[in-house]
């Protein structure tokens, strides 16, 4: 989440699910809400029912179209055009919040200039949006009293992906729905614990609470409670690291709980930088595809047979508790960290996971206040940053953590992949209701796999027509990097040009066809958009 | 607030509020069926009739007002609620054994509370319809000679998460729960979220591979990161229910098809149940001492050969804040900076 950091000095949600409700509108834009984060789809259906305006930008007719007052079907990976466009109406037509813009932010006018020709119809030729709905779309945005942007990976996942973060905050700032309740900036993270992996530093350039690694003064702390010599120098992302591999410059992996083969672009690619690896260690509930190709698997155990914590997409940490005792020999992953530590020669003694949490309030100022203690009494949304202060609900109240906000200028750039003649067509990928992820978890409940058993490609009739394709047809898909076989299902959901699958499969697995092309500043990979061909199988 | 008398005891409420709020509030029951906190008021089913000054009034939908006389017992509000429940009971499906809903239905409580003996039940009861039960969601049937036409399921569909799969279909006796279009629940726009029959009084719409739990555990939902607080229900050691809680400020007691069903995973057989280390390319059981052993031993010798940056960790997105603590800890311990996680994608 660099392009948060970037203008307000923090990448987390800043309000809450519960204020959703009360939003005067909402703009999803990128996040099929209802299916990936079912929960908060009822809150914004709720919002509706209570009169709030719904504002839908997605490539895709999803769920939440059916009951919204604006839908902007745009071409993949068009978002910051539309979005300036978006910007340029509400600057154009006096609808900004100057007094906010006065107060709390910064750079108006560079931005102001960077979205001068970002005229409706300009915008309208790049997104295919007719202009009329975008004019509409930043009317009624910029009209409620508090407007709430919901957005998820369809946001991030493009070479563009900070670029379409730092426009969709211009469009927040000027109309001053930060630091207020029922609005704001709100990123949906995908998995249960994201957050808290980012929180703990599970990122190559940060230690907890996002405190740089190449700070000295930081290290100088870490140093001292940790008592070890500590690395100043950057790690490697994840996409980073496989092509280290590859290069044999990272021998030996340890992944814990993930499934790399399956979620990352290019699965081919992936399978390869693991096969070159000198030594592979993976932890996890199941024999994953990933864990196959392991030279050591640990038996870890499921959330139910621990204790510990995860801090859920609006920043609030919550008690996870041991309900059974771990299957067969399988062990906490945290025992199990510590039990290799130990023979790394590192003398760890921590009892559980309470104790554990001591540590990282001692050493993370956002979490200092939270102790298991507290949490027993319910979550607590950080910045908490002592036993008495009663979490976070809204972040950048009176204040941005960078101190003003920051508007950036942002012009729009092509997705590295274009359709053309040898890949005519625009992929993008998503989830679905009835599977999660890569479906390790989902697929083991008979009931879901009824729903949702096998890929079903989604294809514009009309397109399926020139291809001469019929539903249930098997089709190869040919990207540069990949070929798959998929079934299909005609629908309209999906515009012409552009088909849709899930990564849930093994057998299909879609990203064996994405690109792992990344966004230049998050180093997101570009899951959302790769061209591809489509023949009858 | 407004004072008012239920039963010769007073109570002071909220302007607005119902006799019903009143009533529970000095803890005197009054028999409901289609009433449902979560949800708006149908006042549909009149078994909560009381006499208010006199007059017979529904409580769940009547204000108070102030000096108000409120009689529960009254023998015309019994006389009503008494005509209702025997109405509903007699094309109500009696086998009630088998039914999941058995001792914890509203029906049998209130037909209890309002006194049917069984002489009267045998008299009333006619055939009970033959309606085929709705078996094709995966998760639950719906059950439709144990309906009671409440109109539960109906609001929650359209009020908790708004999908609105259900209504009301077809006229007077004939009147039954609906799809849009009448199809199998599985065929519909039903989203298996389960919040209607968790809300269901009777067993109409009911899980179809329900065990009770015998102890519950207060959790979190391992899927989204929406992080639904949740119960999960034990019985002996296997997980076999999931539900709602009903305090969490993020799904008040809310969940989706996968929060709620989909925990099958704890205790699938394909679990990985002892460390396995790969000899001549096919896995074999390693005790813990030995794969630890091994696991370390390799990481020392890659850092020692190759540097520390020659070693990498991806964490995880699904394992607790403690445990991501823990392993980009050992990593810097080891002298690296390469861990990362899948939450860029
Ligand atoms: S399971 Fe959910 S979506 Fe389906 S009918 Fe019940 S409330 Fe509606
Ligand atoms: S119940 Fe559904 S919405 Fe809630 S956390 Fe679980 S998966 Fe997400």
């Amino acid at each position: 989440m660099a392009g948060l950091a970037t203008v307000l000095g923090s990448g987390a949600m800043t309000n809450t699910i519960g204020e959703i409700e009360d939003a005067g509108a909402i703009f999803v834009i990128g996040s099929n809400t209802t299916e990936n984060h079912p929960v908060i789809g009822y809150r914004v259906r709720k919002a509706v029912r209570k009169g709030a305006k719904l504002i839908v930008a997605d490539p895709r007719r999803i769920p939440l179209t059916e009951i919204c007052d604006a839908y902007l079907p745009l071409k993949p990976g068009t978002d910051v055009a539309l979005l300036n466009a978006m910007t340029h109406v509400i600057l154009r037509e006096g609808l900004e919040d100057r007094e906010f813009i006065a107060n709390r932010t910064e750079g108006l006018e560079e931005m102001r200039r960077a979205v001068e020709k970002y005229t409706p119809e300009y915008a309208a030729a790049i997104t295919g949006v007719p202009a009329n709905d975008i004019v509409r779309a930043a009317r009624l945005y910029a009209g409620a009293d508090s407007a709430a942007i919901l957005y998820t990976m369809g946001v991030t996942q493009h070479t563009s992906g900070t670029e379409n973060v730092l426009s969709l905050a211009n469009l927040a700032l000027v109309t001053g729905n930060l630091g207020k309740p029922h609005a704001g900036l709100n990123p949906l993270r995908g998995q249960n614990n994201v957050q808290g992996a980012c929180d703990m530093g599970a990122l190559p350039v940060v230690f907890t609470g996002y405190q740089p690694v190449a700070n000295d003064e930081v290290r100088a702390k870490f140093v001292k409670a940790w008592g070890v010599e500590l690395s100043g120098v950057p790690g490697l992302t994840i996409t980073e690291m496989f092509q280290a591999a590859a290069d044999k410059k990272v021998r030996a992996m340890y992944i814990m709980g993930e499934n790399p083969i399956l979620t990352d672009p290019d699965a081919n690619h992936i399978y390869e930088c693991l096969e070159s690896l000198d030594f592979l260690v993976v932890e996890d509930i199941f024999l994953t595809e990933t864990a196959q190709v392991a030279d050591v698997v640990l038996p870890a155990a499921t959330f139910a047979e621990k204790d510990g914590t995860f801090v859920n997409t609006e920043r609030r940490v919550q008690r996870v508790r041991q309900a059974i005792k771990p299957r067969g020999q399988s062990e906490p992953d945290w025992q199990i960290i510590q039990e290799l530590a130990r023979r790394c020669g590192f003398e760890w003694q921590y009892e559980s996971s309470r104790q554990i949490m001591e540590e990282i309030s001692f050493l993370t100022p956002s979490y200092a206040g939270i102790t298991f203690e507290r949490l027993e009494a319910g979550g607590l949304q950080w910045p908490c940053p002592s036993a008495d202060h009663p979490g976070t609900p809204v972040l950048h109240v009176g204040k941005f953590s960078r101190g003003l906000g920051k508007f950036s200028a942002v012009e729009y750039r092509l997705s590295a992949e274009q359709p053309d003649e040898e890949f005519p067509f625009l992929l993008t990928t998503g989830r679905s209701l009835y599977q999660y992820h890569t479906g390790t978890m989902t697929m083991k409940t008979d009931g879901l796999n009824r729903f949702h058993e096998e890929e079903l490609m989604e294809i514009n009739p009309a397109d399926a027509k020139v291809l001469g394709l019929c539903t249930d047809d098997t089709v190869n898909v040919t990207s540069r990097r990949g070929l798959v076989r998929s079934k299909i299902k005609l629908t309209e959901r999906v515009q012409p040009g552009v088909v849709f699958m899930t990564f849930h499969f093994a057998e299909t697995a879609a990203n064996l066809l994405t690109n792992s092309e990344v966004c230049h500043i998050a180093k997101t990979p570009e899951l959302k958009v790769c061209a591809v061909r489509i023949e009858k199988a | 607030m407004v004072t008012l008398y239920v039963d010769d005891l007073a109570v002071s409420v909220e302007k607005g509020s119902t006799i019903l709020d009143a009533a529970r509030k000095l803890g005197i029951y009054i028999p409901t069926l289609c009433y449902h906190p979560d949800l708006t008021t149908f006042g549909g089913c009149r078994v909560c009739m009381v006499e208010a000054n006199g007059k017979l009034v529904t409580a769940c939908r009547a204000p108070v007002e102030e000096g108000m006389v409120v009689r529960t017992d009254s023998s015309a509000a019994r006389q009503v609620q008494r005509t209702v429940v025997e109405l509903t009971l007699s094309n109500h499906n009696g086998d009630c054994l088998t039914c999941v809903k058995d001792s914890r239905c509203k029906l049998q409580e209130v037909a209890n509370y309002v006194g049917i003996t069984p002489e009267r039940m045998a008299m009333l009861r006619s055939a009970v319809p033959e309606v085929e039960v709705d078996e094709s969601n995966p998760f639950f049937k719906l059950d439709r000679t144990r309906c009671i036409l409440c109109g539960i399921c109906v609001r929650t569909c359209q009020e908790i998460n708004g999908v609105a799969a259900i209504d009301f279909g077809f006229r007077g006796h004939k009147t039954t729960v609906v799809t849009i279009g009448n199809k199998g629940l599985a065929e519909s726009r039903c989203e298996s979220c389960g919040e209607c029959l968790e809300r269901c009084p009777t067993g109409a719409l009911a899980r179809k591979d329900y065990e009770q739990p015998s102890r519950e555990v207060k959790s979190v939902c391992p899927y989204c990161g929406v992080g639904c607080g949740i119960y999960l229900g034990v019985r002996g050691d296997r997980v076999v229910s999931v539900r709602g809680d009903k305090d969490s400020p993020v799904n008040s007691g809310q969940l989706c098809v996968k929060g709620r069903f989909g925990y099958h995973f704890i205790n699938h057989p394909d679990r990985l149940t002892a460390p396995l280390i790969k000899r001549d390319g096919v896995f074999v059981e390693a005790s813990w001492d030995e794969a630890l052993d091994l696991v370390a031993a390799r990481f020392l010798e890659t850092a020692k050969h190759y540097g520390p940056d020659a070693l990498a960790g991806i964490s995880s997105a699904r394992c607790t804040t403690e445990e991501n603590y823990l392993f980009q800890k050992l990593l810097r311990f080891l002298g690296t900076n390469n861990i990362d996680h899948c939450a860029r994608l």
